[in-house]
């Protein structure tokens, strides 16, 4: 496909544009291999659901239908699962949301303080979750943590962070907030530049109160960005698994069980391949249609600002 | 606003200050801890004013570590050594991948490619558990488990859609007369694409391969599953050094420094390639 000839000038622009009509088939192609070695397992995964299969039994191996999922919806475990799931992703997507945008108002006015305020608070989102847990886990230390310590200080004693069922929700939503609040700033903050500046011109010259100019202009302009934002954040969220394995691997004792978290404790500890294989389909069904409300949002996004560059 | 009382100021700049301690005290105070020794850590109160001590880092760097219990041999650094390798090789792999493909779909409008854009993207949205544990019973049969190149194979799930629709938007942004003109001048299409649309994509390249990048550098569930010791990056190396360490605090803090001083750098270098590749395109610098 490389030796074009001198011959071509002749040839209409559309045509020389489509070059060989497989082109397009083989510059895609390597990728779409890649990944179709990927495409496998996901089927393996529909498979797995439907059968009885536990590897330490491997020769009560069989196919079941459906009971796998049947016997998960009458298990209280699972829907305690599905709870902590729900609960976790809306606390993280609802708190990062607020202070995020928070952040992005004070941060809106760009100077020289501000810009470098944006560019310091990328510095957590850089942090894999997993080590950002290790960092909590240092400064929560019942024996050196400084907050710890700091909380001693104030009087409260014995709170025991990770460690308590009462405080263990809390303190893994301090380390989702820290590592990913930034996310919703950068994209809220984005937004919050890129809109038009007559209407707050205008609001400006009228003396409109700045409560009214907020939930009046600035708060309905900036709705697409808020959607997107927290579409991408809920699906990353309900499939949290980094950040509360590495601090309480799902505990203390179930409080922490997460979708994936479950998921794997299922597969290795209890070698029960067709039950985590349930959950995981069950996981999977969520995140599908949130991914695909998210993609319609998403696309609708990029050609805004697209339109408006 | 400008013209708002001092009082507004005043909350507005406590605010700042509260939000700057909070995103960025826990980096400043796990530094700290890293040169310290134990003695220094474990003291009451904490005190930010100390005699700083590279023995953390040395200890790491040399891969023994001296303790009143004996000598513990770690291999922290091949974990470093791994993250480096995993992340470059992965995200070049995806870029050699991925650039051609998102050429194809930013500039033809062939059968399926729409099915087959959104497909490589519903993979970022996937669960990552429903295709690495059925993935790491295959591995096992084909003898890709712990290998560098069943991970390398894997981490295109995290770096393949990211360049993909990233360099894809790049692509649709340049106008195709350019190409157009070119071609009708001689030039083949390869010609084309490497010497007038991959140059003219390159910030947008940039960006994508950066932001991949950290992301593969930050990956922690893929490795877990699919390597052992030897295989593994920092993340799951960190963690499991944590477990091997036992109570060398200082030491964990200085693994900490060491894993996520790579991506830090990057973002501080490339910040502006970052924020645009972060805001999900919903900006253009």
């Amino acid at each position: 496909m490389a030796a074009t000839t001198a011959t071509q000038p002749t040839a209409s622009p559309r045509k020389s544009r489509l070059g060989p009509a497989l082109l397009p088939y083989l510059l895609s192609l390597p990728a779409l291999l890649v990944c179709i070695g990927i495409i496998i397992p996901f089927f393996t995964a529909v498979w797995y659901s439907l059968q009885r299969y536990n590897l330490n039994l491997p020769y009560l191996r069989g196919f079941v239908w459906f009971q796998q999922y049947i016997d998960l919806f009458s298990d209280p475990s699972f829907w305690h699962t599905v709870q902590v799931s729900l609960l976790y992703t809306a606390l993280t997507v609802i708190l990062e949301l607020l202070l995020g945008l928070g952040i992005a108002l004070l941060l809106r006015r760009p100077s020289t303080l501000h810009n470098i305020m944006s560019i310091a608070l990328l510095l957590p989102l850089m942090v894999a979750p997993a080590i950002a847990s290790l960092m909590w886990k240092l400064m929560t230390h019942p024996d050196f943590g400084i907050l710890s310590w700091l909380i001693q200080q104030v009087g409260i004693t014995n709170f025991r962070w990770a460690a308590a069922p009462s405080s263990a929700l809390f303190t893994v939503l301090l380390v989702d907030i820290w590592v990913y609040t930034p996310f919703m700033m950068i994209l809220l903050l984005a937004g919050l530049r890129g809109l038009p500046k007559q209407p707050f011109e205008a609001a400006e010259l009228d003396g409109v109160p700045a409560s009214f100019v907020f939930f009046r202009i600035t708060l309905p302009m900036l709705t697409p960005y808020i959607i997107t934002a927290a579409l991408f954040r809920m699906l990353d969220s309900i499939q949290q698994f980094d950040i509360i394995y590495a601090m309480t691997q799902g505990g203390p004792g179930d409080t922490l069980m997460v979708f994936q978290v479950m998921a794997y404790l299922d597969f290795f500890q209890n070698f029960n391949v067709g039950r985590s294989a349930a959950v995981l389909m069950v996981l999977w069904a969520i995140a599908y249609l949130l991914s695909n409300v998210f993609i319609k949002h998403w696309l609708r996004l990029r050609e805004r600002a697209r339109g408006a560059a | 606003m400008d013209r708002s009382n001092p009082v507004t100021k005043i909350l507005r700049g406590l605010a700042l200050l509260a939000i700057g301690l909070f995103f960025l005290f826990p980096l400043f105070w796990v530094a700290l801890m890293s040169f310290q020794t134990n003695e220094q850590i474990l003291r009451i109160p904490p005190s930010i004013v100390f005699e700083p001590t590279l023995s953390n880092y040395w200890a790491l760097i040399s891969g023994r570590l001296v303790s009143t219990a004996g000598v513990l041999e770690i291999k922290f650094m091949g974990n470093l050594w791994n993250s480096v390798f995993l992340s470059t090789t992965s995200v070049a792999l995806a870029l050699i991948l991925g650039v051609p493909a998102a050429y194809a779909f930013a500039r033809f409008r062939f059968r399926l490619s729409e099915d087959i854009a959104f497909t490589l993207l519903s993979f970022r949205f996937a669960p990552p558990l429903l295709v690495l544990l059925p993935l790491s019973l295959y591995f096992q049969d084909i003898g890709l488990t712990d290998t560098y190149v069943g991970l390398i194979w894997v981490y295109q799930l995290i770096a393949l859609p990211l360049i993909l629709w990233i360099v894809r938007g790049y692509f649709e942004d340049i106008s195709p007369d350019i190409e157009h003109a070119y071609r009708i001048d001689g030039h083949s299409w390869w010609k084309t694409f490497t010497k007038i649309a991959l140059p003219l994509a390159r910030p947008g390249i940039a960006a994508a391969a950066l932001l991949s990048f950290i992301f593969c550098w930050n990956n922690f569930i893929f490795a877990l599953i699919l390597a052992s010791a030897g295989k593994q990056p920092v993340t799951v190396g960190a963690l499991a050094f944590v477990t091997a360490s036992g109570i060398q605090y200082g030491q964990i803090a200085a693994a900490v420094i060491l894993s996520i001083l790579p991506t830090l750098l990057l973002a501080l270098y490339a910040q502006r390639y970052l924020v645009e590749g972060l805001s999900l395109g919903a900006v253009k610098g």
